[in-house]
């Protein structure tokens, strides 16, 4: 299955970078466990975001609603029914999907900023309710506590576990990425009539693409309550949203790897300047308004730039 | 008969872009459809590839009434085109280009878990080949002249193995050079590979050596299709278009 996919020697760069995780947590400070579970956490929610962002051309603006979804929909089975944990985990990405697929539908008709716009209103239609539905979702207090198992409680547990997942994940991730349809969703995304004059189902891709992006949203729903116990309506609003734009493009949103650097600089600013000042906003502003005068193609696309450069000329951005 | 157009018809706002438009290609022909700018060709060969939905006519493709269809089930019908604008996948390697056509045709486009760098290699090789882009496969097609471009357009085409090819002024913007070759491309692809072409072009003394049958627009209309002694001779397309002095 991974002939022809992944060359020997990136391979081992990824065993090592895996190796160097799976030890860490013995060797560093609690709270550094944590943040990195949330990036790993937040590094899934990215990429699957750029599934259909940055392979797709779709501008998904509000991705975090599905989540907030998979979140929801896990912390709602464990503390109102006495379903098995893994149930509850399998259900949280299946129902993001389910949302995605039904957004889909009524979104797919669209395309450029108007799919945007009716993907951005249909989404805050979904906070709107889970936000005032206080005997069922909480309301803005949202649901604390959430009760996991014993392998899960300790920071160690979601540690790993977010770890694992996440790894899983991405390597599915890239196989989609690099499959017939993978290709097909990058051909739709440059050029959308010439992939229809070529005999592609172009709507029926777009859709395909946002159910599997959505069914891995909800999978990091699944591990932000591994790792935070607690849900609440802030993971289903716009703004937690347009971080994870921001993510993809500032990692770079043509490179497989680019959202997962975002991430891991989104939430590095937001966890140690957010420590100094409530204002780290600020700081993201400024950090994103230097990468589109300087990197354009994001910090992972400016690597890759660099050691092509001299090899062959690349496409610019059109 | 492979396909008949028949009094088709689009209009924009008032606009009749096309109006009464036929046309008939007879399967292994070369067949051209000439006319001014403005003449409606591009749109005709919209309206029978499904960009656009015809307000009149019927378009006829091997005995079904194709017209109105969208542009993907067109495709799998038979009828591959080119575009006269470069539309090519601009971040795609030129091999990617014509392999997602090819996947599409094998119906192996939404298989999610096989590398794709390994299927289809042959297929897309041999028509690489065959318009003799195979040294450039690897090249960013963004980065190719605008001359490349133009035939990994009718690459792409090639890949859905069509029954009819459509090349919507497969020369724009080329060098003479460029076009003489191109055009030789075109004539060894409708001999060698037994493929029926319909094709509109600027250059008409080009058309009248290539073309078997030439379709004459204008101002949407068609005036006459035949052979191009006939059309040479035609009274009214002397009138419209030809008479006019050295129109291009």
């Amino acid at each position: 299955m991974f002939k022809g996919v992944i060359s020997l020697k990136s391979l081992w760069w990824q065993m090592a970078i895996l190796a160097v995780l799976l030890i860490l947590p013995f060797t560093i400070p609690t709270f550094y466990v944590y943040v990195l579970s949330l990036i790993f956490t937040t590094a899934l929610l990215a990429m699957s975001l750029n599934l259909v962002l940055g392979y797709g051309g779709l501008f998904q603006f509000h991705h975090g609603v599905f989540y907030g979804v998979g979140a929801y929909t896990v912390a709602l089975m464990l503390t109102k029914t006495s379903l098995p944990t893994w149930i509850g985990f399998v259900a949280g990405p299946i129902v993001a999907a389910v949302l995605g697929l039904v957004m889909g539908l009524l979104c797919v008709r669209l395309t450029r900023i108007y799919y945007g716009m009716l993907q951005l209103s249909l989404g805050s239609l979904v906070w709107a309710i889970v936000f005032r539905w206080y005997d069922f979702t909480g309301g803005d207090d949202g649901i604390h506590g959430i009760p996991l198992p014993s392998a899960l409680s300790s920071l160690n547990g979601s540690y790993y576990f977010a770890l694992i997942i996440t790894a899983i994940c991405l390597i599915v991730m890239y196989l989609i990425v690099k499959s017939p349809f993978g290709g097909t969703l990058q051909a739709i995304r440059d050029n959308p009539v010439r992939c229809a004059a070529v005999g592609v189902n172009v709507r029926r891709h777009r859709l395909i693409a946002l159910v599997i992006a959505t069914f891995f949203a909800g999978v990091g729903g699944v591990l932000f309550v591994t790792v935070e116990r607690s849900v609440f309506p802030d993971l289903l609003f716009w703004a937690l949203s347009l971080e994870v734009l921001i993510m993809c493009l500032l990692g770079g949103w043509f490179t497989f790897m680019g959202p997962v650097l975002g991430a891991a600089i989104v939430v590095l600013l937001r966890t140690f300047v957010g420590i100094y000042t409530e204002y780290w906003t600020l700081i993201l502003g400024a950090t994103l308004l230097l990468l589109v005068m300087f990197l354009p193609q994001g910090v992972m696309g400016y690597f890759q730039e660099k050691f092509k450069r001299g090899s062959k000329a690349t496409a610019g951005r059109t | 008969m492979m396909l008949q157009v028949q009094a088709v018809g689009k209009s924009f706002g008032g606009f009749k872009a096309v109006n009464e438009a036929n046309l008939t290609v007879e399967k292994g022909e070369l067949v051209a459809v000439i006319g001014p700018n403005g003449a409606g060709k591009t749109t005709l060969f919209n309206l029978i590839t499904g960009q656009l939905k015809p307000d009149a006519g019927r378009v006829i493709f091997k005995g079904e009434d194709i017209a109105g269809l969208p542009p993907h089930q067109i495709c799998k019908k038979g009828i591959a085109r080119s575009f006269q604008i470069v539309n090519v996948f601009s971040r795609l390697t030129v091999f990617e280009n014509v392999q997602v056509a090819v996947l599409s045709q094998q119906r192996r486009s939404t298989n999610l878990f096989s590398p794709a760098r390994n299927l289809a290699v042959n297929e897309t090789n041999n028509i690489l080949k065959s318009v003799g882009l195979l040294d450039k496969a690897e090249a960013t097609s963004g980065s190719l002249s605008h001359g490349d471009q133009k035939i990994l357009e009718m690459a792409m085409a090639l890949g859905s193995e069509p029954k009819l090819l459509i090349l919507d002024e497969p020369t724009a913007g080329m060098s003479p050079e460029e076009t003489l070759a191109t055009m030789e491309l075109i004539k060894r692809l409708a001999s060698t590979q037994g493929l029926t072409i319909l094709f509109c072009e600027h250059d008409i003394e080009l058309v009248f050596s290539v073309a078997q049958r030439i379709m004459v627009m204008h101002q949407g209309r068609t005036l006459i299709q035949g052979k191009p002694d006939e059309v040479r001779s035609n009274k009214e397309v002397q009138d419209a278009y030809l008479g006019g002095g050295e129109c291009c």
